[in-house]
């Protein structure tokens, strides 16, 4: 799993657990799209608390990019009534950080992108705390919402060998991108994938008065 | 006055382009005509022009069309007469509007949507900042366009070259939407210079639309030493620092010594001994400056996402084997709490 979506998936538990948000968590449901190994994701989160889970079936290999992945959202939030949406902030493959923006665009809803805190209020209001340039921000709105998650909002939660095997029993619904109406066009075609240019290290010096001659020497000082 | 084909083209022929391979706008004369135009989104923070943001101008001057900056917020008009001055802008929209001091993309992204759509702009662009990386997926999303994150080059109108997998692989990638919504690295892209331009200033269309969230406070780290993302040196201390006091102690005068900006790993930033925003690396911040020194730094790749395109890398670790040495262009082998000190002194006599 993606280590942001860990993060999410252990705040949506939390959340229930420690019954912050006011009138409780009814449900929480995870989704995947992707081939068929995303149900050891989707398990893995039921493992660690959530109730359910939908698995999107994606052609291995035919990745979707986040505008079509947060179409996809879309559909599925308004089909199975959700009113708070959590992603990670960002993917560690393709380091887009776009999906949770996009979902909140497409939907209306407000958003609030590299949460550090999430604090419920009355009336359905949540106050999310952000990570950004220089130090943090807080900002407010009622539900319905999406928050994307950053590093620091949480530690998320092993999953014990109990829930591992509970989380077998728990529904995992198949569904095709044509059940939610959606297309995997592609915007954006991958000319090549090269490797970086490597980078040569230049060895080590004996002392301090070493380093400060070779990083003379570089220009660096 | 030139027309717009004609400044496209004499912007191609400009020798800040000789290093762009941009094969198909030099081949087809259509691309010329078919009229590029960039929207470069400018930050303010308070009523001044966020100069980080002017990365966003210099990637847009590489595509060769025209040039409008876009900024909005409260008390506008000095921000956008010091924008007008910038090179390479023919144009700034700016909306006078308070609503729009914070950012909010709940009404940033119509607004911006908005005056896109009024410019009829192929190109829209703003820096990978908390900002951009915020706003402006909101927007593309909106315009129906996927967006292409944090480039780090550009090879012609439609081909764009980013990072993925923490940088280990760089992607090129050709876009087929019509307009294009893209963020920028600064690092890669040096601000624009505010200089003596005339950028005409003309009023941008305002929506008014109501934003659901409210900005409620923020807490930023104050300093008086230079802006980690755009320092020309950076001194960076990891876990070897063992406590928020050593780090302080022993990172804070080597950064004076130097008149660097200070950074941190995220071993560094969990452990409490420095503030999240100096975390450098894949979910932090992306440094390129002219020196990077790693101080008990070991050198995961999630880390040396953020650094490794620093010009010069010097490392500061006990244990020899560890993989910052590999990048590094000097390393010295030692306690940094023997070998730290020392270095400032002598850098201070010096």
């Amino acid at each position: 799993m993606n280590p942001f979506d860990e993060l999410s998936v252990e705040e949506s538990v939390r959340i229930r657990e420690r019954k912050s948000a006011p009138g409780g968590v009814e449900d929480i449901c995870v989704l995947s799209a992707g081939p068929p190994k995303a149900q050891d994701v989707l398990r893995t989160a039921m493992a660690m608390g959530a109730d359910r889970a939908i698995h999107v079936e994606v052609k291995e290999g035919e990745d979707l990019e986040p505008l079509t992945v947060a179409k996809l959202l879309k559909a599925a939030a308004e089909q199975q009534k959700s009113n708070l949406v959590i992603l990670g902030k960002q993917s560690i493959d393709d380091d887009a950080n776009q999906t949770g923006q996009m979902l909140a665009g497409l939907l209306g809803w407000p958003q609030a992108t590299q949460a550090s805190k999430v604090e419920f209020g009355e009336g359905d209001t949540v106050s999310v705390t952000r990570e950004v340039d220089g130090g943090v921000e807080t900002v407010r709105a009622k539900l319905p919402m999406v928050i994307t998650t950053d590093l620091r909002l949480n530690e998320p939660r092993y999953a014990s060998l109990p829930n591992i095997m509970k989380a077998k029993k728990k529904p995992l619904e198949k569904k095709t991108l044509a059940d939610f109406g959606i297309t995997a066009d592609k915007r954006l075609k991958v000319l090549k994938v090269t490797e970086p240019p490597a980078r040569q290290g230049g060895g080590k010096v004996e002392d301090v008065d070493g380093l400060i001659s070779k990083l003379k020497e570089l220009g660096a000082l | 006055m030139l027309s717009a084909g004609r400044r496209a083209f004499s912007a191609l022929a400009r020798p800040t382009l000789r290093n762009a391979t941009s094969p198909a706008l030099a081949r087809s004369p259509a691309a010329l005509r078919r009229l590029l135009s960039a929207l470069a989104i400018l930050e303010q923070r308070d009523g001044k022009l966020n100069t980080g943001s002017l990365s966003a101008v210099s990637a847009a001057r590489k595509l060769g069309g025209s040039v409008h900056g876009f900024i909005a917020g409260s008390n506008i008009k000095p921000v956008a007469a010091e924008a007008a001055k910038v090179d390479g802008l023919e144009k700034v929209i700016a909306v006078e509007n308070g609503a729009y001091d914070k950012g909010l993309p709940e009404n940033y992204a119509p607004l911006l949507v908005e005056n896109i759509k009024k410019g009829g702009y192929t190109h829209v662009i703003a820096g990978n900042t908390a900002f951009g990386k915020n706003v402006m997926p909101r927007v593309a999303a909106l315009l129906d366009s996927q967006q292409i994150s944090d480039i780090t080059a550009i090879q012609d109108d439609k081909t764009f070259v980013r990072p993925i997998y923490a940088g280990n692989a760089i992607a090129t990638v050709e876009s087929s939407d019509p307009i294009k919504v893209i963020t920028v690295r600064g690092t890669a892209f040096p601000a624009a210079e505010i200089g003596s331009g005339t950028a005409a200033v003309e009023d941008g269309v305002d929506p008014k639309v109501d934003s659901p969230t409210e900005w409620v406070s923020e807490d930023l780290a104050r300093s008086d030493r230079p802006d980690l993302a755009t320092a020309s040196k950076v001194v960076s201390g990891g876990r070897g620092l063992k406590s928020k006091e050593d780090f302080d102690r022993i990172m804070l005068p080597l950064a004076d010594a130097l008149g660097a900006a200070v950074g941190a790993s995220r071993a560094a930033v969990d452990s409490g001994y420095a503030d999240n925003s100096l975390q450098v690396g894949q979910t932090g911040k992306v440094v390129a400056p002219q020196l990077y020194m790693a101080v008990g730094i070991s050198g995961a790749i999630q880390h040396l996402a953020g650094m490794k395109d620093s010009k010069v890398i010097a490392a500061i670790n006990k244990d020899a084997d560890a993989p910052i040495f590999q990048v590094a262009d000097v390393g010295l082998v030692g306690d940094l709490f023997e070998k730290v000190p020392e270095l400032t002194e002598k850098l201070n006599k010096a």
